[in-house]
């Protein structure tokens, strides 16, 4: 088992700060004698600048840079970006990233499936963060590390539920790791969406829904069809709902926006549209509507209120701040690395409750750069 | 980890629920935070004053107008019962609190969830006990802050909690409440401005009494409301003959309201803040101004002039600011910033309200007036004497050298309207100071700002040491904001609690109103009004200004 990468080109100029009982020191991977302070004595995994690299199977998961292979989470594009020659992933993956990256060197999986890379057992597990979405569980010589990728608590009736993977080491996500973002319900918040549109169809006006086009468009529509026949989608919406129907999903039926429609065709209807919408002259057609923002980023009312959003529905793909712990404290990991959004501090929180955790910068160096990036990045 | 909540915890989304007392109100409030259309916050305003019970509307009239009452708990109180009830470290509430923004939601967002009951007391009831509990123990005051808590939806905390921190910014103005307020009564909203303006407590008036012309009270104190001009934009010439305007200096000091009534005299700001107590240079005039009088004008402070036209000179903004928001003044402070009224319009006279004669008689009536009073502190507004408006813009660029921000324009036949109009007023300001600064510090901001980073500080060049000067909040674009915002999330350098230390990289071009000297800064000047005016992307850090220069800007307009 090897902890670093041998080749220097390779290695990283981010760091990884590691926070124990008071002292808290710094250190680049490189640099092998700190490796001992830790009671991780080898580095399966490492953070490399082209992502999470495992040096014995060689092959990478969810990395940002062209690799030979490349373990994917998750079909969001800030997890699988194109230009690698092998993609291993969830079977439900698969022609999601046919949509995004074209045609290239796919094989699927099952969850719970094992596959061996020179000696390294993976394998991946749901996570409840859309569909196919899966956790990636990485065994060599007895030692087990999971890469959570993004992941969320609740079933969600689509994603499939969260798996609590035993392990060593978690890789955990962290986007929403502060105490005040602490979800509703999904029945709760979608009885919200309701009343909402049933009083803006009252007032004779349309509602438009932003929310990402893979995920929260296919969680949002038994919300919306429970209160509205007419339901359109945006085009980058109806491509994955296409594409998920022609794999075998069974997902209500909507229409797609085209250019030809006229004003008339937009009655009291529901529209679903991705966040580059927002703010579009694509919305004029619609008027008169209000504009509701689903994301978890809506729990703070300053960001409805910047986004210039008639309401804001704090539904989430990722684990609240209790979810967050509750998953890492399951999976009984003695060492914890969180990721991906307010990494310093669910780090410092886990090490003052007992649990060993560091945090590993990202791509940007800055905690809630990441959220920012996804957000962008997510805009089709 | 799921929360229980029940009844309509997303009220925007909510039919009205039971209708009843502070549950209506915090509905009330979420949609005038929330809504981006000025109609749908009339609309919920109207519905609230039709439907609320009549105490509630009173207390909401007065929270509307800045009548809230005294602060009972204070901040950190507030936040210490709010770390005990979650159990969580209390750097987690400050990182929580870093990010929202806001004091007041930080604590809703945190507090555990509850099953709550569906009654719902009504507002007055929550402001009462608030003044009631102001004086008491902590334990008291303690005891009814989590009794509120424990009975509420995090809606409802939110705005419980914002009726005690203050601040209460929630995207609707009094003008806003006034207009509302004017349609379910059927009144005149002129009407309605005045009768709400001035003294009375909550607590202790009617919402009858509060909105009837004769009240059972007469206050003698009431305010008209003040008549607010606009910034000039266009050219002078679109304003028609010189001849028909009336031109006088702008001064930078603080608006007020000087009414003798029933051998008492009153001066309020702009905020409708009582100031008489302030400004003990004023008092003589209790016994010299007749009744029935009512002068409005500049409270200002005074220093020996340096000009032969005019024969006084106010003092930077900084040397009024001594005066205000305390409440005891020193011989020192009244040896150092003598203060006196500026007046410029005659509201009442005689008992007579004046405000429909035009501005010409208005302003001959109140000559002969302050002349006859013939009292140092209280002068007359001098009027600039100009045949084009060539010779005006000439006269205007000369502001700065005898302390004025500029010139008004009043049109000379104008009636004295309510609130800010355009048409017959209006303010034609020099333009600012201007100085090109480096940032090297950004927290985030607040409201709609949270999460962002958007505060800034900004420092200017000491020899190869940076110097901090100023802070500026404002005058870049939501969409600039968040490209300074990228880029400190990405150039950081060190984090100090919320402040991030930052690359010095990005130049801006700072405006500012005024300069003074400055003990409390690094830098030794303060600045009045500092803003950023433009991003300088064309240029280098090494290209910005000195603090030399800074100081050549005290020494020719700070002294």
């Amino acid at each position: 088992m090897i902890g670093i990468d041998g080749n220097p080109e390779q290695k990283i100029p981010w760091s990884v700060t590691i926070k124990s009982d008071s002292t808290t020191f710094a250190f680049s991977f490189p640099s092998i004698p700190f490796i001992s302070k830790i009671s991780v004595q080898t580095f399966m995994l490492t953070f490399t600048d082209k992502g999470i690299y495992c040096a014995q199977g060689d092959f990478y998961i969810d990395p940002w840079q062209p690799v030979n292979k490349a373990v994917i989470t998750h079909a969001h594009s800030d997890h699988a970006r194109a230009g690698c020659e092998n993609y291993l992933c969830h079977r439900d993956t698969v022609p999601l990233l046919q949509l995004r990256l074209g045609n290239n060197n796919y094989q699927s999986v099952e969850w719970g499936e094992s596959i061996l890379m020179n000696g390294v057992k993976v394998s991946l597990h749901p996570a409840g963060h859309i569909i196919g979405s899966s956790q990636i569980r990485v065994e060599y010589n007895g030692d087990v590390w999971v890469v959570s990728g993004d992941y969320k608590t609740e079933n969600d009736g689509i994603s499939g539920a969260i798996e609590i993977v035993k392990c060593n080491v978690f890789i955990t996500e962290s986007t929403f790791g502060l105490p005040i973002y602490n979800w509703k319900s999904q029945q709760e918040i979608f009885t919200d969406i309701q009343n909402w549109i049933i009083k803006n169809k009252r007032e004779g006006k349309n509602s438009v829904l932003i929310g990402y086009s893979l995920g929260k468009a296919q969680r949002l529509l038994p919300c919306v069809k429970a209160v509205s026949e007419n339901v359109f989608v945006h085009g980058a919406i109806w491509n994955v709902h296409e594409t998920l129907i022609n794999a075998g999903f069974k997902l209500p039926s909507v229409k797609r926006v085209t250019p030809d429609m006229s004003k008339e065709a937009f009655k009291e209807a529901v529209i679903i549209a991705p966040p580059s919408a927002d703010g579009s002259p694509w919305l004029k057609r619609f008027s008169n509507y209000e504009i509701g923002v689903c994301s978890g980023w809506m729990q703070v009312r300053g960001n409805y209120r910047r986004r210039n959003a008639d309401a804001g529905f704090a539904l989430s793909d990722h684990a609240d701040w209790k979810g967050l712990l509750q998953v890492t404290k399951e999976t009984g990991a003695h060492k914890v690395f969180a990721t991906h959004g307010f990494q310093s501090v669910f780090s410092r929180y886990l090490n003052e409750i007992g649990i060993e955790a560091a945090e590993v910068k990202t791509e940007f160096g800055e905690e809630e750069a990441q959220a920012v990036e996804e957000e962008k990045i997510k805009i089709e | 980890m799921e929360e229980v909540i029940t009844g309509s915890e997303n009220l925007l989304n909510a039919p009205l629920s039971d209708g009843s007392g502070f549950r209506l109100f915090a509905e009330l409030v979420v949609v005038l935070g929330t809504s981006t259309k000025t109609n749908d916050k009339l609309d919920a305003l109207n519905d609230y004053f039709s439907n609320a019970e009549d105490k509630d509307k009173v207390w909401v009239i007065a929270i509307f107008s800045g009548r809230r009452p005294r602060r009972a708990v204070s901040r950190s109180e507030l936040q210490q019962w709010c770390v005990e009830l979650t159990g969580l470290p209390e750097w987690i509430f400050a990182e929580c609190y870093h990010t929202v923004g806001d004091l007041a939601e930080t604590i809703a967002l945190l507090l555990p969830a509850k099953n709550i009951s569906e009654k719902s007391f009504p507002l007055h009831y929550f402001l009462e006990q608030l003044i009631a509990i102001e004086k008491q123990d902590e334990s008291i005051r303690k005891k009814f802050i989590l009794d509120a808590w424990a009975n509420m939806n995090r809606n409802e905390r939110f705005v419980f909690n914002k009726l005690i921190t203050g601040g209460f910014r929630i995207g609707v103005s009094q003008k806003m409440m006034v207009n509302a307020l004017a349609k379910t009564v059927s009144l005149n909203a002129s009407v309605i401005a005045h009768r709400i303006s001035g003294n009375w407590d909550p607590l202790m008036i009617s919402f009858s009494e509060l909105l009837s012309e004769s009240g059972t009270n007469i206050d003698h104190s009431k305010p008209y409301p003040f008549y607010l001009a606009y910034a000039l934009d266009d050219e002078l010439e679109t304003l028609g003959l010189p001849e028909e305007w009336i031109a006088e200096w702008k001064w930078d000091g603080i608006r007020g309201e000087m009414i003798k009534r029933d051998g008492q005299l009153f001066v309020w700001s702009r905020g409708e803040e009582l100031m008489t107590d302030k400004f003990p240079e004023y008092h003589p005039l209790q016994n010299i101004l007749d009744d029935g009088l009512v002068l409005d004008g500049e409270i200002i402070t005074l220093a020996k002039s340096l000009s032969d036209k005019i024969d006084f000179m106010p003092l930077p903004f900084a040397a009024l600011q001594t005066r205000i928001g305390r409440k005891n003044i020193t011989k020192k402070q009244l040896s150092e910033a003598p203060v006196g009224f500026i007046a410029y319009d005659l509201l009442e006279y005689e008992g007579e309200d004046y405000r429909e004669y035009p501005m010409e008689q208005r302003r001959e009536t109140l000559e002969k007036i302050v002349a006859s009073i013939n009292q140092p502190v209280l002068r007359i507004s001098p009027v600039i004497e100009f045949n084009s408006w060539d010779e005006l813009k000439t006269i205007r660029s000369k502001s700065r050298d005898i302390g004025s921000e500029g010139i008004m324009l009043k049109r000379k036949n104008s009636i004295y309207q309510v609130g800010r109009k355009r048409g017959d007023w209006w303010k034609w300001k020099i333009d600012p100071l201007v100085i090109d600064a480096v940032m090297i510090y950004a927290q985030k901001g607040s409201g709609r700002r949270s999460n962002l980073y958007t505060d800034y500080t900004f420092a200017v060049k000491d020899g190869d040491k940076l110097v901090t000067f100023t802070k500026a909040y404002s005058g870049l674009t939501d969409k600039e904001f968040a490209e300074v915002d990228n880029f400190v999330k990405r150039n950081s350098l060190e984090k100090f609690g919320p402040v991030r230390t930052v690359k010095p990289e990005l130049v801006f071009e700072i405006a500012f109103e005024g300069i003074a000297a400055s003990t409390r800064h690094k830098s030794g000047v303060a600045l009045r009004f500092p803003r950023i005016n433009r991003w300088r992307k064309d240029k280098k850090p090494d290209e910005i200004n000195t603090l030399e220069d800074l100081k050549g800007m005290l020494e020719a307009y700070g002294k």
